[in-house]
């Protein structure tokens, strides 16, 4: 009982600390390297939430692939001596913070009025021991929701070829295949 | 056991530093990080119902909210590749040809 408590704590501050950090730096670099750290303790809670298969896909695809992904952007575009003070904007910096926390607010509201079913400990009902395997995954993906499954190969095929449609580079800048 | 409802408060938690990411960041690139770590959040919320049901539906959708994530990644990056080639920047307030 105890250690699940502690567990979901320390995971809950690293994801929150990880993320405010993430906002709050200039390097983009370590920007990324932050977000990882919210990931790494946004899967601990996924496993905690007997999401297991969930969690694994979190790490390998979130922080294997697409922050590598930003990585690579982040090398190609060579920012150094880039300075980004928000001193131009209209809206002054309180004002912001103000909206987002009135925002953050109303949605703790909207968390509270949630009314648990009857039956449910804590809110939470009894589950089986492969609830969340990969096993129990695949079989709901593979027959309910195969449809929805097989036309997310048709998105991934349209961004691959969105993303290499926009960044190529038009032939009369260069000259080159490039 | 950890109440279902502290859960829901980190999954808003994370969104509104998301959204305050969005809205305070002028860095194109962590704009677009805030924007992912919401999606993230709603990941988050949708895990935590799945839990409460005892029911694997929750599961499929984020399966299928992350694929959307991957392509949302994919494609932002290469428009943010294609601005920081034509206006040399990519700070979000030089982005101001439709306000002329």
């Amino acid at each position: 009982m105890l250690i699940e408590t502690i567990i979901f704590y320390t995971a809950a501050v690293l994801a929150i600390g990880g993320a405010v950090m993430m906002i709050r730096q200039q390097n983009p670099v370590a920007s990324v390297l932050y977000f990882i750290v919210s990931l790494v303790a946004q899967a601990i809670l996924y496993v905690q939430l007997s999401a297991l298969f969930i969690g694994a896909l979190l790490i390998i695809i979130y922080a294997g692939a697409i922050m590598v992904l930003f990585l690579f952007v982040i090398m190609l575009l060579n920012l150094r001596g880039e300075k980004f003070e928000g001193a131009q904007s209209k809206i002054g910096g309180g004002a912001k913070f103000v909206l987002s926390i009135v925002f953050f607010v109303e949605l703790i509201f909207i968390v509270k009025q949630i009314v648990f079913p009857p039956g449910m400990q804590n809110g939470q009902q009894q589950i089986a021991d492969t609830f969340g395997s990969v096993e129990m995954v695949a079989t709901h993906l593979f027959r309910e929701y195969l449809f929805p499954f097989e036309l997310t190969s048709i998105l991934l095929l349209v961004a691959i070829i969105g993303a290499v449609v926009i960044a190529k580079r038009e032939k009369s800048d260069t000259g080159g295949e490039i | 056991m950890v109440p279902i409802v502290h859960y829901l408060i980190l999954s808003a938690l994370l969104f509104a530093i998301g959204t305050i990411g969005v809205i305070i960041s002028r860095n194109l690139i962590i704009i677009f990080m805030a924007i992912e770590l919401m999606l993230n959040a709603a990941n988050l919320a949708i895990i935590t119902f799945s839990r409460m049901h005892g029911n694997v539906d929750g599961h499929a959708f984020v399966f299928i909210v992350l694929t959307v994530a991957a392509a949302e990644a994919a494609v932002g990056l290469a428009i943010m590749i294609m601005i920081f080639r034509n206006k040399e920047t990519i700070n979000a307030d030089k982005f101001n040809l439709l306000k002329r």
